[in-house]
Formats: structure tokens, C-alpha cells, sequence
């Protein structure tokens, strides 16, 4: 599914430079559930970036389900995105004037897709977070794992090929962060390959596989036995 | 290019605050406002000083003899003399520029002693001897009956065309006017028509004192020969009368045998002249009002592109969210770009609306207080209109294209790193 090979990227700040990814080898099987962990600025968000083709590596090859990603214009570059990729922030990123409803179908919007076509899909997975009730509302009426679930919905609406989370739970407390975390597993458990950015070691063991980065490198990877985020009682 | 969704979003975006967006909206309301007021006005001022004109063909000239100034050909100096009717025949015959060549004689005048009498009622009128067509040049409205005929002009007909004013003083209220007859210096002439000037504003009362004769009749009647009086000239509207006017005056020297270089021994008014004289003007005062609106417009469309800049900047971030999302620049950057054209257009509207309001105003005043001096009728026709909207369009699409091309410089994820 993911294919990176050899990935470099630095970033220059007038004559200074910083080497962020010193040379990134890494793969990723469909229906994989990968924990991205380091520590703070040791280049995860960096790294999930470039494989969201919001941002650009400087060397190394990325495919993406065999595509070559090198290159691209924008316009491709927004169309992959669109088709390939589901984001998650962990600043949720709704948009603001819209219903939880509208901002799940966004990005069907973008794909042309018909309004109520749009509407039907994006009040389904607004079901499948459990926020059917919540549709017509909007972002500053809900909470903090609401939003998430919103913004899950939304990086579900368009049936991408990989999750990008980045800090899902960061902004959550730990109750709500293993109710999210129990949605993405759920969501992992249908088959979609999720990527999770984390420094928190919980939210790590939760998925499948933790990739460990550290000055600019690939630290350690391994398959670690999965934690079912199942809501303990007594937090 | 705009479907529901694409409105729905601009709306959305633009009610999100709604203060600003009105704010916005002001500056551009106001530029197309002074615009249009100030084009209407001008019109307003045009059609006042115009109507002066009364409604006389404009591209015409009047011309008369008044006395060579030159001796020639053992012909004296101070010699009077008068144009005749082969002369009119003349100019038609070889000047094709020409349309209307209308001889005229004319008798009484302002003030004059009374000419005209009906039973015991007497007055003082211009009494005119025409052509038929000297109708195109002078429109009148036709009440009553009918004007000349040319079958009057060769029946030499003893019949009269007679003006509102002189039916005021000869006629008794609800007397039978067509068919009546009236004395003019003792010569008896049949009414078969009656009219008022066409919408004219200056002058009618003189004009409507008014009664034409055939020209002929007027000739036999009153004792003038083949002498014409005068001569009301037009020319084809695509040919200038003023451009033709030099071979007119040749011509009818060398007819009249007089010097060539003898300017004064023909009298002539360029209508043409003096009525593109005051249009000149009114063109400049026209490109003042553009000049002057399209710079007010100018700092409402500054307003707008500013604060689809400050609004672009503001929303980096759902910009930066919105390409996440799969939204291409040319997506972002034609948001932005119908943001600023719908809100430019739509304050527009509003501007063109209200100037044509207080237009109307000035209009309903204007009626219910009678004729105002050098001023009548202000308003903007369609063509200023789509000009105006043509602006408005260009101006919206100019005050959005920086901020759209600013939207999407920013790499994504830069734009989503923005707090
Ligand atoms: N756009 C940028 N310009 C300059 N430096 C950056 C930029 N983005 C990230 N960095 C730097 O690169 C390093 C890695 O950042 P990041 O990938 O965000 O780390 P993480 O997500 O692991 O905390 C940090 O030192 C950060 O300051
Ligand atoms: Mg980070």
C-alpha cells in the first residue's frame, strides 16, 4: 500500500538548515494499523505530511498502492489526496460555519459528487461515529470527542485507502481519547489502513505496529499485540 | 460555474460575518451610486440645456441673403438680393449630401401688428409659407386634420395649418376649427389642420403662435415672385451638414453672382455647429461623471479586495483544511474570486437601484413643479446600465484576483500549521 524508500527532508530557515528525515525506509500493508511515535520534533508530523502529499520530500521514493508520488502539480496532488487519503488533526481542523453534516461531505464536494448522494453518504458516517443526531449541528456546539468523531466521518467520507492521523487524542483527555481510539480500531477492524501519529505510548499500543522515530531515523519497528481501547470503567 | 453548492458556500462564507461583508459592500455601493447619479444628472442637465434646441433637426442650417459686401462683375456693393426657387432646385439637384431643402417665406413676427382675423377676433401671428417636408425638420405634432400637402403646393391651395395659441385667440371653446376659414392680411385661407409642438419644451408659446401656408399660396398670395425668404437646410444623418456647408455657400454665390470671397452677403446658422458645441460639452461633463464614479468605485474595490485579503488570511487555515480535503487552487482560488464578484455585484445592484430610486424621485419632483430651467428628465439609459454592471463584473473580479492568488501560495501544510 505504502512504499517509501530512502526519504529525506530538510528544512531551511535562511543559511540554516534542518535535517529532519535522515533517510526513511518504510512499508505499509493494506489493513495495517501503524503508531508513529518519537519524540516531540523528531519529525513524525513531517513524515505523515509527505505522505499526505501535503508536503514534499527532498529525496527517496513514495508510492502510494504502486502510484509514484513525485512531483505532482496541485491539482493532482489535491485529486490523490481527495481519493487515497482521509485526514485527522488533532485540532479536529472542522470547519467552523458548517454543520457537523456539511463538513463530512466536503470532501465528496470536492469530488463532484451529487448533493444528495453527498448528504446520504455523510449522514451515514456520521451514524457509523454515532453523531446521527448531531448533524444539523455545528462544530461549536459539540465537544472535544465529538469534534474527533466528526472529523473521522469526514476523513471516512470519501472512502480513502489510508487514515493520516496526527495527534488524534493529543487534544483529548484520556477518557474521550480511548473512546476515539476505539472508533479507529473499529474502523481498522472493516479493513482500512490507519497511520496514527502519537507520543503516548497507551494510544501506540492500541494499534498494530509502532515505528519509532528518532533523529531522523527509523529507530525500531515492530508488531506489537494490539490493546483494545475498550472505555475502562473506572477512569 | 455557479451551481447551488457554489452559492451555498459563497452565502455561507459571507454571512459567517456578516458585519464586515457589509461594510465591504458599502464602498462599492456607494462608488456605482455616485456613478449612476452623477451620469443621471449630467443627463438631467443635457436635456435641459438641449431642449433650448427645441426639437429641430439638428444637423441642419439656416441661411439667408442680407447684402453683398463686394462689387462684382460691374455688379455695386451693398446690392440686395434674393435667393430663388430654382436655387433650392439646384441644391437638390447637386448636392446628394442633402436631405431636406425647405425654401420658406415667412410674414409677421414677434410683436408684430395684427395679420390674421376670424368674424370679430384679430391677432398677431408668424404666418409661414412651407413645403411638406419642412414637417421632418420641425416635428410638430398634428392635432387636427393634416399638414401641407404637395398636392397644395401645386394646386396653389388657400389652406392654413394653424398653431394651438391661434386657435386660443380666434376660436371660441369647443367651436369646430377643421373646415373653418381664417383671414390673413384679407386673404381668405381654409383650416385643415391643427397642431402643438412635439414635446419641446423652450420656445412653444412663439411656435405655437404659428400658421403655415403652402409655400406657393404664400408666393401668389402675398406678392413674392420666385423669391425665397430663406432656406432650412438638412443633410443625410451620415454626412455632416457643417462638412457640406462650404459647397452649399459656393454655389449659391456663384447663382446669385456674388464675389466668391464675399462672406457676408449670405447669412447662415449652423445648427449642427452650435447644437455639437453644447454635446461636446456634455460629453466632457459625461466623461467627468465616469471618471469621477469609476474612482469612487475604485476605493470601494480596493475595500473589497483588502478585506477578501484579511478574509483569506484569516481563513488559511480552512484553506490549508479544505486542499486536505481534496479542494484544488483553481477550487479555492474561484471561491475567493466569486466571493468578491457576488458581494462587488451584489452592493452594486443595490447602488444602481438607489441612484435610479432617488432618480425617480427627482423625476416625480421635477413633474408636479413644472419645468426647471436647464435641467429636465435625469436618467441613465440601459447602455449605462450594463456599463455600470460591466464595471461592476471587472471590479470584482480585479478586487478578488490577489486575494485568490494569495490563498493558494501557501503550501498546505503551511497553511495548516497557522493557529
Ligand atoms: N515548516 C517548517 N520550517 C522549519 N522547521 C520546521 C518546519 N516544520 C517542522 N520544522 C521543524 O522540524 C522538526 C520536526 O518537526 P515535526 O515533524 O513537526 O515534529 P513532530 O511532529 O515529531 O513533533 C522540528 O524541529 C520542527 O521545529
Ligand atoms: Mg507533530
Amino acid at each position: 500500500m505504502i512504499a517509501i524508500k530512502d526519504l529525506h527532508k530538510s528544512y531551511h530557515m535562511g543559511n540554516n538548515s534542518l535535517h529532519v528525515l535522515k533517510g526513511i525506509n518504510f512499508e505499509a500493508n493494506e489493513g495495517e494499523m501503524i503508531a508513529i511515535m518519537g519524540s516531540s520534533g523528531s519529525g513524525k508530523s513531517t513524515f505523515l505530511n509527505i505522505l499526505g502529499m501535503l508536503d514534499e520530500a527532498d529525496l527517496g521514493s513514495y508510492h502510494l498502492d504502486n502510484v509514484p508520488i513525485k512531483n505532482l502539480n496541485e491539482k493532482v496532488a489535491a485529486r490523490y489526496r481527495n481519493q487515497f487519503l482521509g485526514f485527522i488533526f488533532q485540532s479536529f481542523n472542522l470547519i467552523t460555519y458548517k454543520s457537523a453534516l456539511d463538513n463530512v461531505s466536503m470532501p465528496l464536494y470536492y469530488q463532484g459528487v451529487k448533493r444528495s448522494v453527498r448528504t446520504e453518504k455523510a449522514m451515514h458516517y456520521l451514524e457509523k461515529v454515532g453523531l446521527a443526531d448531531w448533524a444539523t449541528h455545528l462544530p461549536s456546539e459539540l465537544s472535544g470527542g465529538q469534534k474527533q468523531r466528526v472529523a473521522i466521518a469526514r476523513a471516512l467520507a470519501s472512502d480513502p485507502k489510508v487514515l493520516l492521523a496526527d495527534e488524534p487524542t493529543g487534544a483529548l483527555d484520556t477518557k474521550t481519547s480511548y473512546e476515539v481510539m476505539e472508533l479507529i480500531q473499529g474502523i481498522n477492524d472493516e479493513g482500512k489502513t490507519i497511520l496514527v501519529v502519537t507520543h503516548e505510548e497507551d494510544i501506540a499500543h492500541m494499534c498494530k505496529r509502532i515505528v519509532h522515530l528518532k533523529d531522523g531515523k527509523i529507530l525500531d519497528d515492530k508488531t506489537v499485540e494490539q490493546v483494545r481501547a475498550k472505555t475502562p470503567a473506572h477512569v | 460555474m455557479f451551481n447551488r453548492d457554489r452559492w451555498n458556500e459563497i452565502l455561507e462564507a459571507l454571512n459567517a460575518n456578516r458585519f464586515r461583508t457589509f461594510l465591504t459592500a458599502f464602498g462599492v455601493f456607494w462608488g456605482i451610486f455616485i456613478l449612476v447619479l452623477l451620469l443621471a444628472l449630467t443627463n438631467g442637465l443635457k436635456n435641459g440645456v438641449q431642449a433650448d434646441f427645441g426639437n429641430f433637426a439638428t444637423n441642419s442650417i439656416f441661411m439667408w441673403s442680407q447684402g453683398t459686401s463686394m462689387p462684382y462683375k460691374g455688379l455695386p456693393k451693398g446690392r440686395y438680393f434674393n435667393f430663388k426657387l430654382s436655387d433650392v432646385q439646384a441644391l437638390k439637384d447637386n448636392i446628394p449630401e442633402l436631405k431636406y431643402v425647405s425654401p420658406r417665406n415667412q410674414l409677421g413676427g414677434f410683436r408684430g401688428s395684427n395679420n390674421v382675423t376670424r368674424n370679430e377676433k384679430t391677432g398677431a401671428f408668424d404666418i409661414y409659407g412651407d413645403y411638406p417636408e419642412f414637417i421632418n425638420q420641425q416635428p410638430l405634432d398634428i392635432m387636427e386634420g393634416r399638414f401641407l400637402s404637395y398636392s397644395d403646393i401645386e394646386a396653389k391651395r388657400k389652406i392654413a395649418v394653424i398653431g394651438q395659441d391661434v386657435i386660443r385667440s380666434l376660436y371660441d371653446k369647443g367651436e369646430e376649427v377643421i373646415g373653418s376659414y381664417i383671414k390673413i392680411n384679407g386673404i381668405n385661407f381654409l383650416v385643415v389642420g391643427t397642431f402643438k409642438n412635439a414635446n419641446s419644451q423652450g420656445d412653444n408659446e412663439q411656435e405655437a403662435n404659428t400658421i403655415y401656408v403652402p409655400f406657393t399660396t404664400f408666393s401668389q398670395a402675398f406678392n413674392r415672385a420666385d423669391n425665397v425668404g430663406w432656406m432650412a437646410i438638412t443633410a443625410h444623418d451620415d454626412v455632416s451638414i457643417t462638412s457640406v456647408k462650404p459647397r452649399i455657400m459656393t454655389m449659391m454665390r456663384e447663382l446669385r453672382t456674388v464675389h466668391p470671397d464675399d462672406k457676408r452677403a449670405i447669412g447662415h446658422f449652423d445648427l449642427a455647429e452650435e447644437f455639437a458645441k453644447i454635446t461636446g460639452l456634455f460629453n466632457i461633463l459625461t466623461v467627468v461623471g465616469y471618471f469621477v464614479g469609476a474612482l469612487v468605485l475604485l476605493s470601494g474595490v480596493i475595500g473589497i479586495s483588502n478585506i477578501m485579503l484579511i478574509v483569506v488570511k484569516e481563513r488559511t487555515k480552512e484553506i490549508g483544511v479544505r486542499r486536505a480535503l481534496g479542494a484544488s487552487p483553481w477550487n479555492i482560488r474561484s471561491q475567493v474570486l466569486q466571493e468578491s464578484l457576488v458581494l462587488t455585484i451584489i452592493s452594486g445592484m443595490i447602488g444602481i437601484s438607489f441612484a435610479s430610486g432617488i432618480i425617480w424621485i427627482m423625476n416625480t419632483i421635477l413633474d408636479s413643479v413644472g419645468p426647471v430651467e436647464n435641467f429636465a428628465n435625469p436618467s441613465v439609459g440601459i447602455g449605462v446600465i450594463i456599463i455600470a454592471l460591466s464595471i461592476l463584473i471587472i471590479s470584482g473580479l480585479l478586487a478578488g484576483l490577489i486575494p485568490a492568488t494569495r490563498a493558494t501560495q501557501m503550501k498546505p501544510v503551511d497553511a495548516l500549521r497557522i493557529e
